[in-house]
């Protein structure tokens, strides 16, 4: 991510979004602009473009400590370059955006990549590439794929949920089953929460914290040394997708924390897994279970590194009525070696569950000719005892306008726990979107 | 197929299904049976040729003339003919669903549902999309799903109520009425060429509230082909054009029914 520092002036930054939203608006009524000379001219080159402008603002709805009131504020573009060759396809997607909180441009290069088919039993993918496998719904045990929570949290287009990779994908197609590579040659971590625009829980300062007390972390930056390489070999068996995974690499998001408590780091992790989805009853039905092998603490007795795990997740998607979907999941993360963890922590600090619960109902309805999307994705967890909801109201003005109205609403017992730690973040965002 | 009546054709036909072949010959005669031209009917409709290709253009309009709409490329192979079938389409148009690839394995017979994926490009995400109620609107059109891919004719009793000139005029009582919004629907089909080319669906009053017709009608590769038909819904007062282009039939469509092709489509898919 390339970022330039106050390119947007503060006094000025509400008064371009508003333009922007009003001139998307305005273009997008006026039905008669058809002619578009930077369509036309990508068009001479036999490239497709496309893209949107979107404004998104959006403010907590309670009083932060650690953080602005403002969630999020930004007037954003972005342009989608693809162009089929004899040889593959080039694919070429950035987002170019005025970040009225952090008071900076910034320019987010979220695709730039090669596809071939060299041979029929045989795909590559070379560049940077949004990578997504698994079949949690908002819940992943072996994609380990980068994700941005911080996206995620302020309100975001869920897109954003997943952050980009560097990597080759080389797919192999076989008659009894199919075989994933994908190896990033530096590793990728998480856009994970730091303080920088969510408040969290610093187990350093044993309290919540912000953009004051953002995380310290030890980067890996090695290049082919500090890489990454995740196999998916699956297969379709009557229309079950069965699928067993392997990953080796790095905990994606801070798993631990130097010698002296000074940065978080990420330590290795190996992941083994496998999944299973289909037909079940009316409805789909999917399971799919992780062993998280923590490399560098596998007798875990070191507090300062996180313990190896067992995740399982079982759920259940099912359309209850005409146009109203919903879907449920259970997730467990198991620490092993939880007597060593025990042991070891230093008194104090707030000690993990050995088991953590974690429920999610998804509730969709479509109304108005499917035009008006309503959703609630609310995360509970009955150990935790904290809630994560996202309601999102979207609806299609035309073909090119949307608008959403969405939320993000943090509540539980304890300041630290996963999703609790956020509650100050609880936020409203109000967003516009003219795509073209 | 069942056009070209040659021998060598019909033979091939009763390889893949006795009841095809069965249609062919009752069709030769003079009286054909309610059955004979419901399936006749559904062949011509949705199983011509072995595959198919089209580039298809949707027109929604409100009650008060706002418009939108869809564009995509529709692949069709099918696995039986009058049976199961596969579907393959690549959104084009509007542009926030551009790339998008929605693919159904469609099953046909008795509490048998279709298999049904979504490919969203920009999260690299392939989803597994639940079996529907198939009177669900397709694509926020005023055509439902079973417009689209067909309603298994073994849902219905067919009663052949009128022979015209021109038509036969089918009336169809579904036999679950608590799984439909219909009471019956009757089908004006062209008795030379076995196309639908009217559809008029009364609801549980008996009151007409939806009509669908073939505007147009061509003949494509010997087969006859709806290029262009119109929904009409006469209680929301909207209406739906679909508008069939590039069709082609036998194009020698393979095995793109996976999940390969839902993350990257084949080429004949995307243009």
């Amino acid at each position: 991510m390339i970022v330039f520092r106050r390119i947007v002036p503060i006094h000025i930054r509400t008064v371009v979004l508003l333009a922007m939203t009003c001139s998307a608006i305005v273009v997008a009524q006026d039905e008669q602009v058809k002619s578009d000379p930077v369509r036309e001219f990508f068009e001479r080159f036999d490239t497709e473009y496309h893209g949107f402008y979107e404004a998104r603002a959006g403010y907590r709805l309670q009083n932060d400590p650690d953080e602005k009131d403002m969630s999020i504020m930004e007037a954003r573009y972005q342009f989608d370059l693809f162009s089929m060759r004899d040889w593959g396809d080039i694919k070429v997607k950035g987002d170019v955006y005025g970040d009225g909180v952090e008071e900076k441009g910034v320019f987010d290069l979220r695709e730039a990549n090669l596809f071939m088919r060299p041979t029929d039993s045989m795909d590559v993918k070379l560049g940077r590439q949004v990578l997504t496998w698994g079949t949690g719904d908002l819940i992943f045990i072996n994609d380990l794929f980068p994700k941005d929570w911080q996206s995620f949290f302020i309100g975001r287009d869920t897109e954003y949920l997943k952050a980009p990779s560097d990597a080759v994908k080389v797919s192999f197609f076989m008659d009894w089953a199919n075989l994933d590579v994908a190896y990033t040659p530096e590793f990728d971590s998480d856009r994970f929460i730091s303080g920088e625009r969510l408040s969290y829980w610093n187990p350093v300062l044993g309290d919540r914290a912000g953009e004051d007390n953002t995380m310290s972390v030890e980067r890996r930056r090695e290049f082919l040394e500090e890489d990454e390489l995740a196999l998916r070999l699956y297969r379709n068996i009557r229309n079950y997708e069965l699928a067993l995974y392997g990953y080796w690499g790095y905990w994606k998001s801070p798993g631990g924390f130097n010698e002296a408590m000074t940065a978080a780091v990420f330590p290795d992790l190996y992941v083994y897994g496998a999944s299973i989805r289909g037909t079940v009853g009316k409805g789909i039905g999917n399971a799919e279970i992780g062993y998280y092998d923590s490399v560098d603490d596998r007798d875990g007795d070191d507090f300062l590194i996180n313990n190896s795990e067992m995740r399982y997740l079982v759920g259940y998607t099912q359309e209850i009525a005409r146009d109203f979907t919903a879907g449920v999941q259970y997730y467990v993360e198991q620490m092993l070696d939880y007597d060593d963890y025990e042991n070891n922590q230093p008194a104090g600090m707030p000690k993990r569950d050995e088991f953590r619960h974690l429920t999610t109902l998804r509730l969709t309805k479509l109304l108005m000719n499917q035009n008006l999307s309503l959703s609630l994705f609310t995360y509970y967890s009955p150990s935790d005892e904290d809630v994560y909801m996202r309601p999102i109201a979207n609806y299609k003005a035309s073909d090119h306008l949307a608008v959403e109205i969405g939320g993000n609403v943090f509540f539980g017992d304890e300041t630290h726990t996963f999703f609790n730690q956020f509650h100050n973040n609880t936020n409203a965002y109000l967003a516009v979107r003219y795509s073209f | 197929m069942l056009r070209k009546e040659s021998s060598a054709v019909l033979l091939v036909c009763a390889v893949f299904s006795l009841t095809v072949a069965g249609v062919a010959r009752a069709a030769e005669g003079d009286a054909p049976d309610v059955q004979t031209i419901v399936t006749r009917a559904n062949i011509v409709a949705y199983y011509q040729g072995d595959d198919g290709k089209a580039t298809v253009k949707m027109t929604i309009t409100s009650k008060a003339g706002q418009t939108r709409e869809r564009e995509f490329i529709i692949l069709r192979k099918d696995v039986v003919d009058g049976g199961d079938q596969n579907y393959f389409v690549y959104f084009q148009r509007p542009s926030d669903v551009r790339r998008m690839v929605y693919m159904v394995k469609k099953h046909v017979g008795e509490g048998k549902d279709d298999d049904r994926w979504l490919y969203l490009p920009a999260l690299d995400l392939v989803k597994r999309v639940a079996a529907s109620d198939k009177r669900t609107s397709f694509v926020g059109s005023d055509f439902v799903y079973e417009d689209v891919s067909g309603r298994g004719l073994d849902q219905d009793t067919h009663e052949l109520i009128e022979t015209t000139d021109a038509m036969f005029i089918v009336k169809n009582v579904p036999k679950k009425p608590e799984e439909v919004e219909f009471s019956y629907y009757t089908v004006a089909i062209d008795r030379k060429t076995y196309v639908p080319t009217k559809m008029d669906f009364y609801d549980k009053q008996g009151q007409l509230y939806r009509v669908i017709e073939s505007k147009d009608v061509k003949v494509i590769q010997d087969l006859p082909t709806v290029t262009r038909s119109v929904v009409k819904d006469l209680k929301t007062g909207g209406q739906t054009e679909m508008e069939f282009t590039n069709v082609q039939y036998n194009v020698g469509i393979g095995d793109i029914f996976e999940e390969r092709y839902l993350r990257r489509p084949p080429r004949e898919a995307m243009r």
